[in-house]
C-alpha cells in the first residue's frame, strides 16, 4: 500500500472522473440547513464546510429497512422468497470521517461475528469508503477520548488528509480495494515524501479515558447517577439513529392478506416501546432505565466482547439531541465519579 | 445572588412549589433542568436564548409526579400551559414565572387565569422567516408541493424527536406505537414519514400553539413546523381560531356549528 | 395530469360510507335497477364520524384513484352530530393535503340521504367521470411500495 501526494485540482478531478463514470458516490451534501450524505445526483455540490454530517453513512450497510424475505400463501403452503445478494452494487462512501469508518468494522463485527448475515456481507463487500481526516472539529467531538484520531486509518479503504496550507492532499492507500479505486482514478499521481500528516489534523482534546468509564461502570448499575442524567431526556430515537454504530433494529412483518415481507429497520433504546413486553410489562420502565442502556451498552457491554467502547466520538448524538443530552459531559461527569 | 434564583427559593421555600423546571446555561446554549432545592438554582437562566419548549415535562409522570410545579415560561411555554389546562392536562397548582413585558422584572402566575390573561394579551406573531417559507409554498403549483415534500420526507428517520419534543404529543400510547392495526408502517419511507406527519398534525389541528418545538427537534432539519402552521393559518380563516389563542369551549376539532361551510360537498 | 388513454383506464374508485343513509341509499340504487358505473367498491361505517381519515390514506396506498366519502345530510344523523364533526375534520384535513400536495379533487364527499338513490348514481357516474379525466393516482402509487423498489437498492 503506498502514500500519494496530489494537487487540489486532483482531488477535483478524482471526484469528477467517478461521477462521470456513473459511480454510486454516497457523500455528504448541504440539504435544509444540514450537511448529510446522500447519492450523489446531477447538480449536487459535495459539501466543503462542515464538522460532521447530521448522520453517519451507517445506511449504506444498514439500511432504515431491509427486506429479508417476502412470502405468498397458497392454501396450506407458503411460497418464500429470498431476495438474494446478488442485487447490489458497488457503492463508494466519499468522504466519511475516520470516526465513521472505524465504526463500520464495529457493525460489521456484530453482524459477523457469531453469525454471518449475508445480506449485510453483501452489501459491505460492495462499499469502498474513501474517509477525509478531519481539519476541523467542534465541542462534541471526542474521538481520542476513546481510542480513535482525526486521521486515524481504521476502517478506511483510502484516506485523504487534505493538506491545511492548501498544498493538495495526501492520499494514504490502505487496502485491496482502495488500491484497485487509486489504481484506476490516481495513475498518474506523485509519491507522498516528507508530509507531517499531524500537522495538518484537528486538535481533538481528550475528556476522559474511556477504560476509567468502564471500570466506573462496573458497579454502577444501580447509581443515582441514571436518574440525575436523563431526567431531561425526551426519549426520542435522534441519538442512535444519527450514531455511526448503533445497530440495534427491530423485525416487522409488512404483511397484505396472503402475502407479505419481513422486514429489518432501526430500532432505538431510547424509545419506551423498545423492551415493552406482549404481556404490558416493561424491564426498562423509566427514561433512566433507557439511559443507563444506551451507555453500558456502548461503554460495558461492548467493549467486554469486542475490547474497545462501541462509540467512536463522533458527537452526533450530542449534536442531534434536542436537550443537549450531551454525551461527552455525562461520561466525564461518570468517569469523575465516586 | 439574580432575581430568577431569588424568586426561584421564595417559591421552593414557602411550599408554593417543590420542584421548579426551568432552563441552563450550557456548552454556548440553554437547556431544561429542574431545581428541587435553593442549592440547585443559583444555575437558573430565562432569556431569548431559552427555546426548549419545558412544558413537555409536565404531563410526565416521572417528572412532575408527587411535586408541586413552578415553570420558568417564556411566551411560548405559557400558552402551551395554557392549552394543557384547556385539556385537564395541567398538573393541579402549577404556578408559571414569566418575565414581565419589559423584560426588566419577573412575575408570577400562581393561576391558569392569570396565565391566560397574559397570553391573551400578546397575540402569536408568526415570524417573517416562517411566512416567508409558507408563502413560497402555496406559490408552487400542486404537483411541485408534492415533490417537494415527498423530498423532504424522504429524510425523515423516524426517530419520533418532533413527538417526543411536543408539549401537546402526550398520549401514552401512540398511534405509531400500535400494531394492532398497524396503521403506519414503522420504517422510515417518504409515505410512511408523510403519513405519521399527516396524523400528527391532524392530531395537532387547532390545538397547535406554534412554539416550533419539532422542527427545533428535527435532527434532519425538516421544516414540519410548515404544516402545523398552514393547518393554523387555514384554521384561522375558517373558524376564527387564532393559533395560540386561548379557548374555553373546546378544540376545533371536538366542536361544530350547524353552519360549518359546506360547498366542497355535494 | 390529465389520461389520454381514456378507454384503457378503469377508476378504482372506494367509497366509505355511513350505515344509515348513504349504504342504505346505495341499496335504494339497486332495487330501484338504477344503473351505474361498476368502479366503485363500498365500505360500510356506522357513521361518517367514524371515517378516519387515514383510512382515506390506506385507500389510495392500497391503489385507489379516487375515493368518495358519504354520509347522512346534516341534522340527519343516526347519532345526532357524527356527520357535523366529520364536516369538520374534512375541512381540516382537505387543506393539510393540499398544502401537501396530494390531489384533493380524487376525494369527494357527499351527502346522499337513504331516499336518494338516484342521487348516488349520478355521484359515482361523475367521480367515476371526474377521475377516468385525471387518470391513474400513478403520483401516489409510486411512492407506496417504497421497499420493493428504492430502498432494496441502497
Amino acid at each position: 500500500m503506498e502514500n500519494l501526494h496530489i494537487t487540489n485540482g486532483q482531488l477535483a478531478q478524482w471526484l469528477d472522473d467517478m461521477r462521470r463514470d456513473g459511480l454510486r458516490i454516497f457523500a455528504p451534501v448541504a440539504q435544509g440547513g444540514k450537511t448529510d450524505f446522500k447519492f450523489l445526483a446531477e447538480g449536487d455540490t459535495v459539501a466543503e464546510d462542515y464538522v460532521q454530517t447530521a448522520q453517519s453513512a451507517k445506511r449504506i450497510v444498514l439500511p432504515m429497512a431491509e427486506v429479508l424475505f417476502s412470502y405468498r400463501k397458497h392454501g396450506k403452503d407458503i411460497e418464500v422468497a429470498n431476495p438474494g445478494t446478488d442485487r447490489f452494487n458497488d457503492t463508494i462512501i466519499w468522504k466519511a470521517r475516520p470516526c465513521d469508518a472505524r465504526a463500520m468494522r464495529q457493525v460489521a463485527e456484530v453482524f459477523t461475528r457469531d453469525y454471518d448475515d449475508a445480506i449485510f456481507e453483501a452489501r459491505r463487500s460492495h462499499t469502498t469508503i474513501v474517509a477525509f481526516s478531519c481539519n476541523t472539529c467542534d465541542d462534541c467531538c471526542f474521538c481520542t477520548s476513546v481510542g480513535g484520531s482525526p486521521g486515524g486509518t481504521e476502517g478506511s479503504d483510502i484516506l485523504v488528509t487534505t493538506l491545511t496550507d492548501g498544498g493538495g492532499a495526501l492520499v494514504e492507500v490502505l487496502t485491496p480495494k482502495g488500491e484497485g479505486l487509486a489504481a484506476k482514478y490516481l495513475a498518474g499521481a506523485a509519491r507522498a515524501d516528507g508530509i507531517d500528516k499531524q500537522a495538518h489534523l484537528a486538535d481533538v482534546r481528550v475528556l476522559f479515558s474511556a477504560d476509567e468509564v468502564r471500570a466506573k461502570l462496573d458497579g454502577a448499575f444501580d447509581s443515582p447517577v441514571w436518574q440525575e442524567q436523563s431526567e431531561r431526556c425526551l426519549g426520542c430515537g435522534a441519538c442512535a439513529f444519527v450514531c455511526p454504530v448503533c445497530t440495534c433494529f427491530d423485525i416487522q412483518e409488512d404483511a397484505h392478506g396472503a402475502r407479505g415481507r419481513r422486514i429489518r429497520c432501526w430500532d432505538s433504546c431510547g424509545f419506551s416501546m423498545f423492551t415493552q413486553h406482549t404481556s404490558g410489562h416493561n424491564p426498562r420502565p423509566t427514561q433512566a432505565a433507557r439511559w443507563r442502556q444506551r451507555i453500558l451498552h456502548k461503554f460495558s457491554y461492548i467493549p467486554e466482547k469486542l475490547g474497545e467502547a462501541g462509540c467512536t466520538g463522533c458527537g452526533r448524538c450530542s449534536r442531534a439531541c434536542p436537550v443537549d443530552m450531551n454525551i461527552s459531559e455525562h461520561l466525564k461527569a461518570i468517569a469523575g465519579h465516586e | 445572588m439574580n432575581n430568577l434564583t431569588e424568586l426561584a427559593n421564595k417559591l421552593l421555600g414557602d411550599g408554593t412549589a417543590t420542584k421548579v423546571i426551568g432552563y441552563e446555561e450550557a456548552h454556548g446554549k440553554t437547556r431544561p433542568c429542574f431545581c428541587t432545592e435553593a442549592a440547585d438554582t443559583g444555575r437558573l437562566v430565562l432569556d431569548e436564548r431559552c427555546t426548549n419548549n419545558i412544558a413537555v415535562y409536565l404531563t410526565k409522570p416521572e417528572i412532575v409526579g408527587g411535586h408541586k410545579v413552578a415553570v420558568t415560561a417564556t411566551l411560548p411555554v405559557l400558552r402551551t400551559m395554557v392549552q394543557l389546562a384547556m385539556e385537564n392536562q395541567l398538573p393541579d397548582g402549577t404556578t408559571a414565572i414569566v418575565s414581565t413585558e419589559s423584560g426588566e422584572g419577573l412575575a408570577v402566575l400562581p393561576t391558569v387565569g392569570d396565565m391566560e390573561r397574559v397570553v391573551a394579551g400578546t397575540p402569536l406573531d408568526i415570524s417573517g422567516k416562517e411566512r416567508e417559507l409558507r408563502e413560497r409554498l402555496k406559490a408552487m403549483s400542486r404537483e411541485e408541493r408534492w415533490q417537494f415534500w415527498l423530498g423532504e420526507m424522504s429524510r425523515c428517520i423516524k426517530c419520533y424527536a418532533c413527538r417526543a419534543a411536543c408539549p401537546l404529543c402526550y398520549c401514552t400510547r401512540c398511534i405509531v406505537d400500535n400494531n394492532c392495526p398497524q396503521w403506519i408502517q414503522p420504517w422510515a419511507s417518504p409515505l410512511a414519514s408523510m403519513e405519521w406527519q399527516i396524523s400528527r398534525v391532524m392530531h395537532m389541528a387547532g390545538r397547535c400553539v406554534a412554539c416550533g418545538a419539532c422542527k427545533q427537534a428535527c435532527p434532519m432539519g425538516i421544516p414540519i413546523h410548515l404544516l402545523t402552521l398552514s393547518l393554523a393559518e387555514d384554521i384561522q380563516n375558517e373558524f376564527g381560531v387564532a393559533p395560540g389563542s386561548v379557548m374555553d369551549h373546546g378544540n376545533v376539532l371536538s366542536t361544530f356549528k350547524p353552519g360549518d361551510k359546506e360547498d366542497f360537498i355535494r | 395530469m390529465s389520461n389520454d388513454n381514456n378507454s384503457a383506464f378503469e377508476p378504482r374508485i372506494i367509497a366509505f360510507v355511513c350505515n344509515w343513509c348513504t349504504y342504505a341509499g346505495a341499496d335504494l340504487t339497486g332495487t330501484s335497477r338504477i344503473k351505474y358505473a361498476t368502479n366503485v367498491r363500498i365500505v360500510r361505517f356506522p357513521c361518517t364520524g367514524r371515517i378516519d381519515f387515514l383510512l382515506l390514506l390506506k385507500a389510495f396506498a392500497s391503489g385507489a384513484d379516487g375515493i368518495i366519502v358519504s354520509g347522512c345530510h346534516p341534522n340527519d344523523c343516526h347519532y345526532t352530530s357524527g356527520n357535523f364533526h366529520a364536516r369538520r375534520r374534512w375541512m381540516v384535513f382537505r387543506s393539510l393535503l393540499d398544502t401537501l400536495g396530494i390531489d384533493t379533487r380524487r376525494i369527494r364527499y357527499s351527502w346522499v340521504s337513504a331516499a336518494e338513490g338516484a342521487k348516488w348514481a349520478d355521484l359515482v357516474n361523475d367521480t367515476v367521470a371526474t377521475i377516468r379525466e385525471l387518470g391513474p393516482y400513478n403520483e401516489y402509487k409510486k411512492v407506496a411500495d417504497y421497499l420493493g423498489k428504492e430502498a432494496g437498492d441502497e
